[in-house]
């Protein structure tokens, strides 16, 4: 039996359900993200893992007990909040002897674990100061002590860096991860920012309106999006209509170009389907071949597919250079990402360009339609 | 090249300077200014001298002021306090108690018309106030001739709104909406993942008030009670109205020592005023002080 188990979890406010269907079963010690966008159910799932929000139907266990139906203050689940919440009269060596106070630990033992645990988030010696005088970081740092200083069976973390500037919010989210491998607590992660679910996770719920879209390793989600909503909401990605030719031989019409995908295709020829392309998955050279601008990380793949196309603009986004292209009469956008190198010959807006794609990785998006996963996989491995 | 630049900048005119330009906008200070010195200056300063004139010899002494601890003046004093301690610790626990209850407990759609009552009802003061209680619970008046034809006549019981606890009772008319309106912003400051976060840890809705909210409040509560306080020790023609100057308040006995015919000594009533200036000087100093303190911890 898993460590934190949900089953059937279902949440309606009124006539509206924020939660349907919910599964989910962590292991102890791992740590699980739910992303997606706002509204999507991830911190009322969350909520309801606290006690805060009691579940319509369905169960939640930790540990192999229900704790369906206990209250908060009796589930010992540590939760960081996105606005940390720290109690403003106390400083803060008291907010994170807090929970230990609650439970009538000796004073000596309370202070002890304070000291730990300031040591813990880098904060020795400022014990004494209160929440206000704290930057945000500092702020969320001794929010995540609070939660840990109680030795919670489970702990929660609702966007608890959304509030922080970037460069802080690359920081913390290191130690967050570094400390829950360091003390194996199982954590649930809460985000909508897709870069953090995939740095910290060893596993992404992904979710949308209420619903679980797909549970899986960041590699696996990436990669393998397993629908549609899966492969827009993480990475950027090229979606475009495409007409199967031959189903069985994974021929696809593709902006007047017969193109080819080792997805399994349902349906019959002259049916419409979306394909996906990650930007980076597409090499770009001129026509006579004279210019590689990007090269695919796949390009060991055999058949590959060529589309011709014209460079429509280029942006520099640091270490990534985005190239926006148009493909066919209708002038379909298609993205294709390189790293930037100062030797890079980026072309023109206008010129004529080829780009270049193997089967593999042309996925084929839709409920029903899951992208063939023994090519793919065979397709990353190649890539690694 | 410093007397090239001389000499053009005695030639030219100067070069504007950012920030220095002339500004009228102060003009729309004056009114404040004008009505401030006609109203709150002039006045002081006129109470601050007649407090310190003998008003029979037109001497200078500081009579005025020792008699403050004596007899009547000392009365006044202590009637004042006591009943706007009453008023004040009345009014402000239940009118903490029945924002909270709308605020954070109650249905919110009566948060509106509450605060909306409470705006009026805290301006409610005064000789229309009085009268309003003459009517209804006077001695002839209608709540009191309905409860008396259901036999329960509240004078039978030696109750009277025309004492102090009368008094009382109709101060708390505007005590406890303005006790409302001052705490509400307070009580909206108090997050909710504070309590979720003491719940989270193991804290019981007791234990989040004793060591959270409250503490958290207190600033807020203390200020506002304070402020109550110098709301009743203020009140004059309510009580007058009401009492016909039968009770001994501060503001009472100033009025007599002013314009009264048995008690008239402009001295003694300056110096009764500047108590009471000062009086209210601290309550408002240590509402600030407190304000202060809660806004860091409810920002």
């Amino acid at each position: 039996m898993a460590f934190l188990e949900l089953s059937g979890i279902q949440k309606r406010f009124g006539d509206v359900a924020a939660v349907q269907d919910f599964d989910l079963a962590a292991e102890r010690g791992e740590f699980v993200s739910f992303l997606g966008p706002s509204g999507c159910g991830k911190t009322t799932t969350l909520r309801m893992i606290a006690g805060f929000e009691r579940p319509t139907a369905g169960s939640i266990a930790i540990d192999g007990k229900d704790v369906t139906h206990q209250a908060p203050n009796q589930r010992n689940v540590g939760m960081v909040f996105q606005s940390y919440a720290l109690f403003p009269n106390m400083n803060v060596a008291s907010n994170i002897g807090f929970g230990l106070k609650i439970r009538k630990r000796p004073k000596a033992d309370v202070d002890r674990r304070v000291a730990e645990l300031l040591e813990l988030i880098h904060l020795e010696g400022r014990g004494d100061r209160f929440p206000w005088q704290l930057s945000g970081g500092q702020q969320q740092r001794v929010a995540l002590a609070r939660a840990l200083a109680i030795e919670p069976t489970v702990l929660l973390l609702d966007e608890p860096l959304s509030a922080l500037d970037a460069k802080i919010r690359v920081a913390l989210r290191h130690e967050i991860r570094q400390i829950q491998r360091q003390l194996g607590i199982t954590t649930v992660y809460v985000t909508h920012d897709q870069e953090e679910a995939l740095e910290l996770s060893d596993r992404i719920v992904v979710m949308s309106e209420g619903r679980i879209e797909q549970i899986g390793t960041p590699f696996e989600i990436y990669n393998f999006p397993a629908t549609s909503f899966v492969a827009s909401f993480v990475g950027t990605l090229n979606a475009m209509d495409a007409t199967i030719v031959d189903a069985s031989a994974g021929r696809l019409s593709l902006a007047g170009h017969e193109i080819r995908t080792t997805s399994k295709l349902a349906g019959s020829a002259g049916s419409a389907v979306t394909i996906a392309l990650r930007p980076e998955m597409i090499a770009l050279t001129s026509p006579d071949g004279s210019n590689v601008v990007a090269v695919s990380p796949m390009k060991g793949m055999s058949g590959s597919n060529r589309l011709p196309g014209t460079v429509a603009d280029i942006a520099f986004l640091g270490s990534v250079v985005r190239v926006r292209t148009t493909v066919g009469p209708d002038a379909i956008p298609v993205f294709v990402d390189t790293f930037n190198n100062p030797n890079l010959a980026v072309p023109a807006a206008g010129s004529p360009i080829v780009l270049g794609f193997p089967p593999e990785a042309c996925l084929v998006l839709g409920r029903d339609v899951v992208p063939d996963r023994t090519d793919a996989l065979a397709a990353a491995e190649a890539m690694l | 090249m410093t007397e090239t630049a001389f000499a053009r900048n005695a030639q030219g005119a100067p070069p504007a300077r950012p920030g220095r330009r002339f500004s009228l906008t102060w003009l729309g200070l004056v009114p404040f200014l004008v009505f401030s010195t006609l109203f709150l200056l002039i006045p002081t300063a006129y109470l601050i001298v007649g407090s310190f004139v003998d008003s029979t010899t037109g001497d200078v002494t500081l009579q005025n002021y020792a008699r403050l601890t004596e007899g009547l003046q000392l009365n006044a004093y202590l009637t004042s306090i006591e009943i706007s301690l009453v008023t004040a610790l009345v009014g402000g626990i239940f009118g903490f108690l029945m924002a909270y209850a709308v605020i954070s407990g109650g249905p919110r759609r009566l948060r509106g018309p509450l605060m909306t009552f409470s705006g009026v009802a805290s301006n409610f003061a005064g000789i229309p106030l009085a009268l309003a209680f003459v009517f209804t619970i006077g001695r002839t008046g209608l709540v009191t001739a309905f409860l008396a034809g259901l036999g329960i006549n509240p004078y039978d019981g030696g109750f009277t709104i025309y004492s102090k606890i009368g008094l009382e009772i109709v101060y708390l008319y505007f005590q406890l909406p303005l006790m409302i309106l001052i705490i509400a912003p307070a009580i909206d400051g108090l997050k909710r993942e504070w309590r979720e976060a003491s719940e989270n840890m193991g804290a019981t809705t007791f234990q989040f008030w004793r060591y959270i909210a409250l503490p958290i409040l207190m600033p807020s509560l203390l200020g506002s009670m304070i402020l109550l306080f110098g709301n009743a020790f203020g009140a004059q023609a309510t009580a007058y109205q009401l009492t016909g100057g039968f009770i001994n308040l501060v503001t009472i006995l100033i009025g007599n020592q002013l314009t009264g015919d048995v008690l008239h000594n402009k001295g003694a009533g300056y110096a009764l005023a500047m108590g009471m200036v000062a009086i209210l000087g601290i309550t408002l100093l240590a509402y600030q002080f407190l304000q202060r303190r809660s806004e860091r911890w409810l920002r």
